[in-house]
This record gives structure tokens, sequence and C-alpha cells, in this order.
């Protein structure tokens, strides 16, 4: 039964991120990656992960792509207009990019071990509680600099918004 | 034994949509009734008995007419955005409990359809998916109108949706769980214990964040008529618009309950037995809904968003410190 239900979301995670890829239309393509990220929460789920299923959908499924979908719209995009960017330095850096994902991806499989239960960190202290413990003590300095790092990306955009405005 | 749970499992998520359509129905007579009351006139009471049968009238009328699409909209999104308001309006209800448990032939039953110990984040998940059928509302009508009401109504709803899960932090950190049924269990007992005498300034906040998220007058930008012609929803007619229609009342609905389990003590009281306790007070807080829309008038847009981001999210923030204070403080 579990099996089942883990195969039919792996299959339209899979499905939806290929038709996410392949669409002409940039609104058809942020609203099958919105199914996709819905599914994925279906996934933690499974795993017993109630709290992040939530947190996925809603800072991916509802947030994020609310936002993608209202840039789209206000550009008011047509078919013709999406396409790839031209510039060289950007095809460049998007290969070594994934060539880099490509590498990390083969290093993951060949380490899979089949048999390997999955299950939540600490099934008796209830996800929220395990997380924030783990989050908070063990991995406390990585999150405070991944916390920086957020900063700065808002401070830079709001810095960048208001120069907009001054002219 | 298995088959019995599941059973007593699909007699319950019957007996509560159910519950939830009859109720959103009526909302809807209650509001009329309460409005022309307000504005000193006397309402629809022509249908049955003070006009008990007024909804089903309306019922009958949206599901004939006709199901008219506009030529140029784009007809898949079209037919899904009005689905997706509804669906995910009706889905919040089920973390909300209206009773105690009960003991019928040895098998306890918790009145809630499903008790998740993340019932809280589950409600704002899918608070987080209603903007999508708005959006798309908006956006394939293809029309002026409604893409300006879709663009309103989201930015709107992300916007107070921060206020309205900051603003119930500081329920949360005193009550240290997510799950709604817990947090109700914690009020019982007396009414001091009601978590609005420990977070009146978290009770405020959430429910103007509240009202701006359903939509509702004072903040109701999205559907403007004098500006916006009817917002996202201009192009529908039918059963369509009926869904969204039924959408607005189910929020109001999803957040009255909200609002009595998280601060009023839900179910609990004395005397009368608990679901009826947990009827009350969300009728109260339905009264509170008509009478804000029957007193107040529409904020500007910018007014709206300033208030959203400059008053009711950094008093947000300031009710968290204060709460992490006392609590710290007290140990």
């Amino acid at each position: 039964m579990a099996n089942v239900i883990f195969y039919i979301l792996a299959i339209i995670v899979l499905a939806c991120g290929f038709m996410v890829v392949t669409r002409k239309n940039a609104i058809n393509a942020a609203l099958y990656l919105v199914v996709a990220m819905a599914a994925i929460a279906g996934l933690f789920a499974q795993l017993g992960s109630l709290f992040i299923a939530a947190l996925q959908v809603i800072v991916y499924a509802g947030a994020i792509i609310v936002l993608f979908l209202f840039v789209i719209m206000m550009l008011n995009l047509k078919r013709d207009e999406f396409g790839f960017d031209s510039r060289l330095f950007q095809r460049l850096f998007g290969l070594i990019l994934g060539i880099i994902f490509i590498i990390q991806l083969i290093l993951i499989v060949s380490r899979f071990r089949p048999g390997l239960p999955a299950q939540a960190i600490d099934p008796a202290m209830g996800n929220a509680a395990a997380m924030s413990k783990k989050l908070f003590m063990q991995y406390l300095y990585p999150f405070e600099i991944v916390s920086v790092l957020l900063l700065a990306a808002l401070i830079g955009a709001v810095v960048m918004a208001s120069k907009r405005k001054d002219r | 034994m298995t088959l019995t749970l599941i059973i007593i499992q699909i007699i319950k998520v019957i007996a509560i949509f159910v519950g939830l359509l009859t109720a959103i129905a009526y909302t809807t007579l209650f509001e009329r009734r309460m409005v022309a009351f307000i504005q000193g006139r006397v309402g629809p009471n022509r249908v049955g008995p003070a006009g008990l049968f007024q909804p089903i009238a309306d019922a009958i009328k949206l599901l004939f007419k006709e199901e008219f699409i506009p030529d140029k909209a784009n007809k898949v999104l079209f037919s899904i955005a009005p689905l997706l308001s509804f669906t995910t309006a009706a889905m919040a209800i089920a973390v909300i409990p209206v009773g105690d448990s009960i003991t019928i032939g040895g098998y306890q039953i918790d009145l809630v359809i499903s008790d998740l110990n993340v019932g809280i984040l589950y409600i704002f998940a899918l608070s987080s998916l209603a903007v999508y059928g708005i959006v798309l509302a908006g956006w394939s009508s293809n029309s002026k109108y409604s893409l300006l009401g879709g663009l309103r109504s989201s930015a709107q709803m992300i916007s107070y949706e921060i206020g309205l899960g900051l603003s119930v932090v500081g329920v949360l950190m005193l009550s240290g769980t997510f799950s709604i049924a817990e947090i109700v269990r914690q009020q019982s007992g007396s009414i001091l214990n009601w978590y609005f005498f420990k977070q009146p300034i978290a009770f405020f906040l959430f429910f103007v964040s509240a009202i701006a998220e359903s939509n509702r007058i004072p903040f109701d930008l999205p559907e403007a008529e004098s500006e916006l012609v009817g917002g996202y929803n201009t192009e529908y007619a039918g059963m369509r618009f009926g869904l969204f229609y039924l959408a607005e009342y189910c929020n109001m609905i999803t957040i009255s309950a909200l609002a009595a389990s998280l601060f009023f003590g839900g179910w609990s009281g004395p005397f009368l037995p608990p679901i009826i306790w947990f009827l009350i007070k969300v009728v109260i807080f339905l009264f509170v809904f008509v009478w804000v829309r029957g007193t107040l008038p529409r904020f500007r847009y910018d007014q709206l968003m300033r208030f959203g981001w400059l008053a009711i999210i950094p008093l947000t923030l300031v009710n968290i410190l204060i709460t992490g204070l006392v609590m710290v403080l007290k140990g």
C-alpha cells in the first residue's frame, strides 16, 4: 500500500518536472511546478514528516510559485518572448553547474543501499520539536550563516527596488 | 475492527462536510438578514417561513444558470480556478475539532476528521494554495478587470498570510503544540485559561489579518465594485461563480472556528454539550464578520498594503518577543 502511494507520487513529481522544462508557455510551466511541489510534500508526509510536508506546501507550492506567477502575469510573457537568454557566460555557467549536479547525482545513486528504512528523526518527539532541536542546537552555526545570506539577499533586493524609484 | 474504524471515519467526514455545506448556505442568509437589519431594511423573507428556504432557491438558481465561458479565456484554467478555490477552503475544516472525544459502543471517537500534529500549519498551507484559485481566475478570464482584481487579491492574501501566521505564534509558544485539539484541551476548565486573556493583542491581529485574508469588507479590494466591476470573478456566472461565493463563506466559517478554538476555548464550556458551545462561539464570530461588513467603509489599496506591512507584521513580531521574554522570566 505504502509502496503504491510512493510510486504514484514519484511518477507525478517526475512527469510534472518534465512538463515544467518542456512547456513553452511560462504560466503552464509554473503551474506544473506547483503540482510537482505538492507531490513532493506528499512524499514527505508519507515518510511521517508532516511538519516538513506542511512547510513544503506553505513555502514552495504556496509563496514562491505565486510570486513566479505574479511576475509572469505582470510582464504578460507571450509564447515567443519567453526564450533562452543567449548570453555566453550564462550558458557556460549553466553547463558547469549542470556537470557538477550530474556528478553529485551519480555519487548519491552509487552509494544507495536498498533496504534502508526511511523514518522521521525522532518519531517519539514529534516532528516540529525534533526538527528545531537539530536545527538550533546541532546545526546552529550553518543555520545562522544561511540566515545571514538570506538577509543579505533581502537587503540587496530592497536597495535595488528603491534605486529604481528615485529615477 | 479496522473496518469499523474506516466506517466511523467515513461517517465523520460525511457528517462534517454536510454540516459545513449547510452552515455555508445559512451563513449567506444570516449575513443578508443581518446586514438588512443594520441598514434598516427587511432582507430576504419571502421564500419559506422568515426566508429560511432562501439558500435553496439561490442554489437552484445558480445551478440552472448558463455556464458561460468567454471566447478568449483559457478554458481549462477558467474551469479549474473555482474548483481550486472551493476545495482548498473546504479542506481546512478537517483539522478543527467540533467537540470532545465521545465513546460509542467501546470505540473512542474524536469529533474531528483528523487531529494532525501540525494542524495549524495544515490550515496555513491550504490558505497559501487558495491564492491560486484567485490568481488563475483573474488571469484565465483574459479581461483587464479580472486580472487587476486577481493581482490585487493575491498580493493582499500573500501579505496578510504573514500577519496571520505570525499572530498565532504567541499561542503556539505558550501551548507548545501545533495540534488544535490539544490547544483546545489546554484551555478547558476555567474561562481564565482561554488564550484570549494571555494573548489579547495576538487575537486582534489574528482577526484583522483573517478578515483581510478572506477578502472581506473593509479589505475587499479585490472585488471593489466601484473601481473593478467585480474583481477576479467578473467573467464568471452560474455555479462557477457560486463556488467562489461558497469558498468565501467557507473561509469565514473556518476562520471563526479557528478563532474560537485558538483563543476562546473551542468546544469547552459548562452545562451545555461541547458541540453547542462550539457552535455558539462560531456564530458569535460570524456575527462580528457581518457586523464589520455592515459598519465599516473600504480601505484604499495603498492604505491596505501599508497597514499590513507596517502595522500588523511589526506588531506580531513585538508580540512574539514579549511573549518570549515573559516565558523566559517566568522560567
